[in-house]
């Protein structure tokens, strides 16, 4: 599994442009992954491969079409040293894992790559970067596999109770 | 307790006192939901095994993006979502009304105190109607209209005072502008922006829609602009509420507090291809354009037009080689302009004049660049590949300094024309 290497601020226009908006398949948008800013993801990424990027990754539109490009990919972590809120949320919730680590700067483009959720940690080239988990309110969505499975159990819901 | 606005929204939803980093599970006041990322939410209401939305007079429905329809998927989108309205009882605005943020500020469907949610990052817009309102993707959507309620981190907040006066031909997008830059993309992730001062009470209510709507481009949650006597003049004359005060505490932890003067202020762009870079217009006049865009949720109002066509004054036209698409932002804009005669000018000096929608800004539908060519764009965003090819640029900046643009071809500070 290598990595796919970006910089700060991958907004989602980026990830997934506004004309492929009326798709809603993740394989058919994946097709169209990184058109016109990198236009060898769609076609060179493989399943179980990792987006590692610089801060501000997601940035821009609240599209959940960003997130579900990426899995429609084979796409299933992505590690930024920050991500833009609205993308953050939205990958939690379609089951795309976003990992927050300080120290991407040293990991190349093509780097061989793997994941130890349970650990905390990925494994790039033999050496092993901390990954932050998600917060704990958010937890309960991706032990559940994503916000539609949690939601699928639930009759109703408290508002107001503090996590 | 000393709270921020943002605060004592969720605490008073709650009922109870909740503080910045506290999750809650709230309930929403509306929900909005348009033709590109609605179908996703309501398949995933589906999925989620939602039957009736919790409540479909809180909901809110429009087509805005691919207006009308560009392609048939579009279509069939539009087909799908009128469906789902009829069927579940939601008023929908169709096609007809303008844009989503534009459209539920018109009609009086935010209002202090309020927590709206809608699937579209430009949510913060209503801010300046003095709501807690945020844009989320079409999941969480789906889990909204399903339950009515949904999670929120309390953000901590920024409290930016803004003082002094604009000067000729400066203001809102300037100022948004100027935050941009020195917050910078990512500068409040995760916070609220609350707008106090001299210069916002000042600021019409065009003006705080502008602020409240690029909030997000800093990263922010919410932009909030506290509620004062025209607040609450615009949102009454819309819907019966009864005014209350909704403000910051002198004392409340806010993050950071920064202070602006805008008296001094110059127009400001944003060059490509992000929107905090920031500079002077003086610093990049002279730039040739192929096309200014004076619309979108950020510049489309009356106001705006009325701006762009000051500095258009009795020019016979625009310069030769550039095309100018003017959209208003909703049919009411859209009338008061023409009755004013702004659209009659723009028509004569050789604009497009456009039905309300989008337009260009996403890229989605028409008015799309060509590599190579260069856009000026009072909207939002300037990302490569935003209005079109990857290999375009897009510039941000005012309506007046792009109507100045407009006339000579070339990024032009508005105050020399």
């Amino acid at each position: 599994m290598r990595v796919w290497k970006f910089g700060d601020d991958i907004d989602t226009d980026a990830i997934i442009p506004g004309r492929f908006l009326t798709i809603y398949d993740p394989a058919e948008l994946a097709k169209h992954a990184f058109e016109g800013t990198r236009d060898e993801f769609a076609k060179g990424a493989r399943e179980g491969d990792v987006v590692v990027a610089g801060s501000n990754f997601g940035c821009g539109s609240s599209r959940e079409h960003a997130p579900l490009a990426l899995l429609g990919a084979g796409i299933h972590v992505v590690v930024a040293k920050s991500f833009a809120r609205i993308f953050y949320r939205n990958a939690v919730n379609t089951g795309l894992l976003p990992l927050v680590c300080p120290e991407t700067d040293s990991i190349r483009d093509g780097d061989a790559v793997s994941v130890d959720i349970a650990a905390g940690f990925i494994e790039v080239n033999g050496r092993r970067f901390a990954v932050e988990p998600v917060p704990g309110f958010l937890k309960k969505i991706v032990d559940a596999g994503g916000l539609v499975t949690y939601a699928k159990n639930l009759d109703r819901v408290e508002t107001c109770n503090t996590e | 307790m000393a709270a921020t606005i943002a605060e004592k929204i969720f605490s008073m939803k709650c009922g109870r006192s909740v503080r910045a980093g506290d999750v809650v599970m709230a309930p929403v006041d509306a929900a909005m939901i348009h033709d590109i990322t609605g179908p996703l939410a309501v398949r995933v209401f589906r999925e989620m095994g939602g039957e009736r939305v919790y409540d479909p007079e809180r909901i809110i429905m429009l087509f805005d993006h691919q207006v009308p329809a560009d392609s048939i998927p579009a279509a069939e989108n539009h087909v799908f979502m009128r469906q789902f309205a009829e069927e579940q009882g939601i008023h929908n605005y169709d096609l007809l009304e303008g844009v989503c943020h534009q459209v539920v500020m018109e009609k009086g469907r935010a209002a202090p105190g309020e927590i709206i949610v809608g699937t579209d990052s430009h949510t913060c817009t209503y801010g300046a109607a003095g709501a807690f309102a945020t844009g989320i993707g079409s999941t969480d959507m789906g889990f909204a209209l399903k339950f009515g309620a949904l999670y929120f981190r309390v953000p901590e907040s920024i409290l930016v005072e803004v003082e002094g006066a604009f000067g000729r031909r400066v203001g809102a997008k300037d100022l948004i502008l100027s935050l941009a830059g020195d917050i910078g993309a990512d500068g409040a992730t995760y916070m609220a922006l609350e707008f106090t001062g001299r210069a916002m009470r000042e600021m019409s209510m065009a003006g705080r829609m502008t602020c409240a709507n690029m909030a997000i481009e800093m990263g922010a949650k919410a932009g909030i602009v506290q509620p004062d006597a025209a607040t609450w003049d615009y949102v009454t004359a819309r819907r019966a509420i009864e005014p209350f005060d909704l403000a910051g505490d002198a004392d409340a932890g806010y993050r950071e507090r920064r202070r602006y003067d805008v008296t001094d202020l110059s127009p400001q762009v944003a060059v490509p291809h992000n929107v905090d870079n920031v500079v002077n217009v003086t610093d990049v006049a002279g730039t040739k354009v192929d096309q200014v865009f004076i619309g979108s949720c950020t510049n489309g109002r009356y106001e705006d037009l009325a701006e762009a066509a000051e500095v258009l004054g009795n020019a016979d036209a625009f310069a030769d080689g550039v095309r100018v698409i003017v959209i208003p932002a909703s049919r009411t804009e859209y009338l008061k302009s023409l009755r004013a005669g702004l659209i009659e000018r723009f028509v004569e000096a050789g604009a497009l004049v456009e039905a309300p929608c989008c337009g260009p800004c996403m890229g989605g539908a028409f008015g799309l660049l060509a590599p190579g060519e260069v856009s000026l764009s009072t909207s939002n965003r300037n990302f490569r590949g935003r209005q079109g090819s990857a290999q375009a640029s897009v510039y941000l900046s005012s309506p007046a300094t792009a109507a100045a643009s407009a006339l000579y071809g070339e990024i032009t500070d508005p105050r020399e024309v």
